[in-house]
């Protein structure tokens, strides 16, 4: 379910490394919680991204979530067909409907994530503390 | 009482099935020590016919009668009874915000339409469902500006109804935005070279009036394009909507406000208005007030939705675009069921009515000798006038022949001390206007 | 002929009749459009007429307001009438609307704002012709200063969440005067939306106070959190659990004692209003939702007022105007109080809706208390009948509202969404949905005063059935409503594609 190559945050967003390149999504498991995601909103290019900061919104019809970054760094690309897509989000959240690619200030930083098998732990974990 | 269903053994039934004794059982929960003991000192309880003696009493000591040329801001026009036949159906009248989609269809489609006429009217993209008003909406376009801009300095024009740049001050003064005010040349229209001058460079917003306090249209082409050029926006706000049944719409502006009072609300002593926040559909995200939007039910069948509620506050609470709950649902479907009656052959019609009379009053009160008109840039139903003395002691003596002379303007603009904004509108008649500027006249010729 | 199938259509027959219903097919105004029709004359103009680009310049006039309708009267009549057989209202049944007070709209107060002389009274005439409109808001004033129990009172706020920024900007600028406006304002979690947003409009932050295991505000965690940088708490009592916050005059008591002040949000004022005044618990501000508590109409979500009540040590902080009344009787409005936070909004408040309030209030005099208690009494009677069916969080007395939650439903996969839908199957308005956001899947139910006995029996009834058919048929519950003229309506492609205007239609 959750690629083995990614690394994840407890606020469920996953990042993918390769090289000093970034890419930044929410897990699956986010995406259910929130449900039909309506908009997205990303931050602009150049933007500097700090790790466990807010950089963007995620919204479904009544809930707005903040998108926290994985890792420090700078903003190369956005996912713009979310702009017109946002359904994407939903529909294949580790693949094509990433959000943002950065430029990593430290690829180190990622070392503190957990791995995918420590996330299903944690989603595992948090949906037993959670019977709703 | 008439308004409560119950008899007397009715509530104690329901009182043994609670299992509570008495009623005071039921408020246990509040310390003994803060439950009155006394009836209120309350006036009443009165009958429905005292009810509506005491209101008849009260419409008497008011100015049931005169005749009036006061505008600014808020403006006496043809209203169709048709208008409160519909608006007084308790369907209408005693429902709730439409929360409910599948039993609110009727606001719902309402309020849709409501936005289609702001937006054909405005020139604009999308419109919002409403605001309290044109004062609160205006205030609230710029904080929309601010939020789109990221920059934290306004240029309002002084030409911007006194009242609306006082409620921008009050809600400004906290949230660290600075407000500066441009002047106006001559010809009343907002001074393009003062703006310049003014570091547009940071500014989140240029914020005009048109027409103006004064009457007076504004250049807002040439406006658009100063703000555009230093990455401000143009914020517009319209206080005589009637106005836009023949003046190019502010289309060029990036936010207008509006105020509808003027679109089939009476004047009500100044509530309830209706505002109106109209932009470009790229802004909406940052749009504060409801919105109503256009989708299908399983089987396909068109309704209507409240939408992009994520931006109000029940969702995103103390992040929302505004603290708005409210909109003037009730006035905005007066405003639409009046705009739906005069259509578009009726909005022209009752623009250029106005004009002409507005043209008329001028003309007959610029023959007394020392009127002139001064801020003389083309207007619309309103214009200044200047008087030879002070405007009180002119209105004080119209007052007494049952004549509400124009709005003096010293209080607010201290260089206009002997200037009066005068409103005609087509409600008044030739014979007013005419009695008007006899009056006047008659004043005038006593020496003080 | 098969009867299988005869069967089917004969079942399906009369949605198919109502959908052919024109009262039900009513499209667009936009959409009976025909050049030259229109609803409205004006009389001749009796002056010359004038030649706007002649008047204007060719450069500021617009030849035509694309896409405006051009209809008849009678069109126009008809449109907006089956418009409005389309709403639900409080007019057609119980609409009990948790935290929200819809309440019987007396025709009186409709009359009375309409009468010439008040209706038509403009609001930059001079004061000694608008004495009517003047007394008017005197006498309202002097109303709300005896329920509340609060000394000085400002009209001028268009709504509730508008009534809370005026309150806490009249904080701010008392504070300020004492050298300091702090940075914070307290809210607990139970709170309407409006309080955080309000605070923030004011320039305050916002610190949420987690509700104590009765749903109440926790005075030990409050007296942590009020240090010297509290500006406020903002409190709903009776709170959006419909439950009395018990300790309120100790709260007040801690506030005070640090330099803070109490704000109550007075939307709950119809659990209080001749019973208790908040004056007397140590309230400093409050704001009234007239909407609610006083009878005048939502019209669909508006016009309200938020008048603001305030403790002597805020009133020289009253927005502007002021309306006065000197040793003769003359009323008048005074613009000139230099240490006022300015104005709220233009003119003095939404004078049509203020004027239905005193209608109300001078129906019932003294006698409002009797409102109150029929109101608590029903909330109550609604809890006892409806308690073995729906699970209560908070086991709390309650007082004009009761809050159940969907527990016992969702075991089902039926939740409260799904059971105010089926409500609307039975004639009733849905209580409110998922609110307050401490009680997950909340049902908030308000009965208000205005419900007959039999009413809320009847109420009480359709909600069991509910529950029964959530074990028997949660289907029917989940695919609700069934007799409606639209079923539920998509709002994900409505927020995703938004359609805000009517040319953007095929």
């Amino acid at each position: 379910m959750y690629p083995t190559s990614y690394r994840y945050t407890k606020e469920h967003e996953w990042i993918r490394v390769e090289g000093s390149i970034g890419t930044i999504g929410i897990t699956d498991y986010a995406q259910e919680a929130l449900g039909d995601v309506v908009y997205v909103e990303l931050p602009k290019l150049g933007a500097k991204l700090r790790a466990g900061a807010s950089f963007g919104t995620i919204e479904s019809v009544k809930t707005v979530s903040d998108l926290f970054s994985p890792a420090s760094g700078e903003v190369l690309e956005i996912n713009a067909a979310l702009a017109d897509s946002p359904e994407k989000v939903n529909q294949d959240p580790h693949g094509s409907a990433w959000l943002v690619k950065v430029r990593l200030a430290d690829p180190k930083e990622i070392d503190g994530l957990m791995d995918s098998a420590s996330y299903e732990t944690y989603v595992a974990e948090t949906t037993k503390e959670k019977p709703d | 009482m008439r308004y409560l269903p119950k008899s007397s053994s009715e509530r104690i039934q329901m009182l043994d099935a609670i299992g509570v004794r008495s009623t005071d059982d039921l408020f246990q929960s509040i310390p003994e020590k803060f439950r009155l003991r006394e009836p209120l000192p309350l006036p009443g309880p009165l009958s429905e016919i005292e009810i509506i003696r005491y209101f008849q009493a009260r419409a008497t000591e008011n100015a049931q009668g005169y005749s009036s040329f006061v505008g600014a801001g808020a403006y006496r026009h043809a209203r169709s009874v048709v208008t409160d036949a519909l608006i007084g159906r308790g369907e209408f009248l005693t429902s709730y915000t439409p929360y409910q989609a599948e039993i609110s269809q009727g606001t719902l489609t309402a309020i849709f339409e409501f936005q289609t006429l702001m937006c054909q009217l405005t020139g604009q993209e999308v419109a919002n469902a409403s605001m309290y008003d044109g004062s609160t909406a205006l205030t609230e376009a710029v904080l929309m500006a601010v939020r789109i801009s990221r920059r934290r300095r306004v240029l309002i024009a002084r030409s911007v109804h006194p009242e609306y740049r006082q409620v921008l001050r009050t809600y400004a003064k906290n949230i660290a935005l600075q407000v500066e005010e441009v002047g106006f040349t001559d010809s009343g229209q907002l001074d393009l070279g003062a703006l310049a001058k003014n570091k547009l460079a940071d500014a989140a917003a240029v914020v005009v009036q048109s027409p103006n306090f004064f009457g007076v249209i504004e250049d807002l082409p040439a406006l658009a394009e100063a703000a555009h050029a230093a990455g401000a926006l143009l914020v517009a706000s319209v206080a005589e909507a009637v106005s836009l049944g023949i003046v190019r719409p502010p289309a060029e502006a990036d936010i207008v406000a509006m105020e509808g009072q003027s679109l089939g609300l009476p004047t009500s002593y100044g509530g309830p208005f209706v505002g109106v926040i109209a932009t470009r559909q790229k802004f909406v995200r940052q749009m504060p007030g409801r919105l109503v939007g256009q989708t299908t039910d399983a089987a396909g069948r068109r309704g209507f939705v409240l939408t992009l509620a994520t931006r109000e506050q029940h969702i995103r609470r103390e992040k929302a675009t505004s603290n708005i709950c409210t909109n003037e649902a009730l006035c905005a479907l007066a405003t639409t069921i009046q705009l739906c009656l005069l259509g578009n052959e009726g909005m022209r019609e009752l623009a250029l009515q106005n004009l002409a009379k507005a043209r008329f009053a001028q003309a007959e009160l610029e023959k007394i000798p020392g009127v002139r008109r001064v801020l003389t840039a083309p207007a619309f139903n309103e214009f200044v006038l200047e008087f030879p003395r002070a405007v009180k002691s002119v209105n004080d003596a119209l007052l007494r022949e049952k004549i509400i002379g124009p709005l003096p303007l010293g209080a607010h603009y201290p260089e206009l001390a002997k200037c009066a904004l005068v409103c005609v509108t087509e409600l008044n008649s030739r014979g007013e206007i005419e009695r008007l500027a006899e009056s006047v006249r008659r004043i005038l010729e006593v020496p003080v | 002929m098969n009867p299988n199938s005869a069967e089917t259509e004969a079942s399906v027959a009369p949605a198919r009749e109502a959908e052919r219903h024109i009262s039900q097919t009513e499209g667009l105004i936009f959409e009976r459009s025909a050049p030259g029709k229109r609803g409205m004359e004006l009389p001749p103009l009796d002056v010359p007429a004038v030649d706007a680009v002649v008047e204007l310049g060719r450069d500021l006039v617009r030849d035509t307001i694309a896409g405006f309708p051009e209809v008849s009267e009678v069109e126009v009549i008809r449109h907006f009438t089956r418009l409005s057989t389309w709403n639900y209202a409080i007019d057609l049944g119980m609409y009990p609307l948790g935290s929200c007070t819809m309440k019987y709209n007396p025709r009186v107060n409709e009359h009375v704002a309409r009468l010439d002389g008040l209706v038509n009274e403009h609001p930059q005439q001079p004061d000694e012709v608008s004495q009517g409109c003047l007394r008017i808001l005197y006498d309202l004033e002097k109303c709300l200063l005896a329920i509340t129990g609060m000394d000085a009172v400002t009209l001028e706020p268009a709504a509730g969440a508008h009534g809370e920024l005026t309150g806490l900007l009249m904080i701010r600028a008392c504070l300020e005067s004492k050298g300091n406006p702090r940075k914070l304002v307290l809210v607990p979690d139970s709170a309407h939306g409006t309080n955080p947003a309000s605070a923030v409009m004011a320039g305050y932050q916002v610190r949420h106070l987690p509700s104590n295991a009765r749903g109440q505000i926790d005075i030990g965690q409050l007296r942590q959190a009020v240090t010297e940088d509290v500006a406020a708490l903002m409190v709903t009592n009776p709170n959006t659990l419909g439950v009395f916050e018990h300790d309120i005059a100790d709260m007040a008591a801690i506030l005070h004692d640090r330099g803070a002040l109490l704000y109550m949000d007075g939307a709950n004022m119809n659990a209080l209003a001749g019973v208790v005044r908040p004056g007397d618990f140590g309230v400093d501000v409050m704001h009234l939702n007239l909407h609610k508590t006083f009878s005048t109409p939502h019209g669909g979500g508006g016009p309200g007022a938020g008048p603001v009540v305030v403790r002597k040590l805020l009133e020289p902080f009253l927005p502007v105007p002021v309306v006065t009344r000197n040793e003769n009787g003359q009323f008048a409005l005074d613009r000139n109080r230099p240490q006022s936070i300015g104005r709220m909004r233009a003119y003095c408040g939404n004078f049509g809706v203020l004027l239905r309030a005193l209608a109300y209030i001078l129906a019932y005099g003294p006698g409002i208390r009797q409102a109150t208690e029929d109101a608590v009494v029903n909330a109550n009677y609604v809890r006892k009948g409806l308690e073995e069916y729906f699970e209560l969080p908070y086991d709390l007395p309650c007082m004009h509202e009761v809050v159940f939650s969907d527990a016992r439903q969702r075991r089902h996969e039926i939740n409260t969404l799904d059971i105010a839908k089926r409500l609307i199957d039975y004639g009733f308005h849905p209580y409110t949905t998922a609110f307050p956001l401490i009680v997950p899947g909340a049902l908030m139910i308000e009965p208000t005063e205005s419900e007959s006995k039999e009413d809320c029996d009847r109420f009480i009834e359709a909600m069991r059935a509910i529950a029964r058919e959530v074990e028997t048929n949660p289907e029917l519950v989940s695919a609700a409503p069934h007799s409606t003229r639209v079923g539920r309506l998509d709002e994900v492609t409505a927020a995703r594609k938004p359609v805000l205007r009517w040319n953007s239609y095929r």
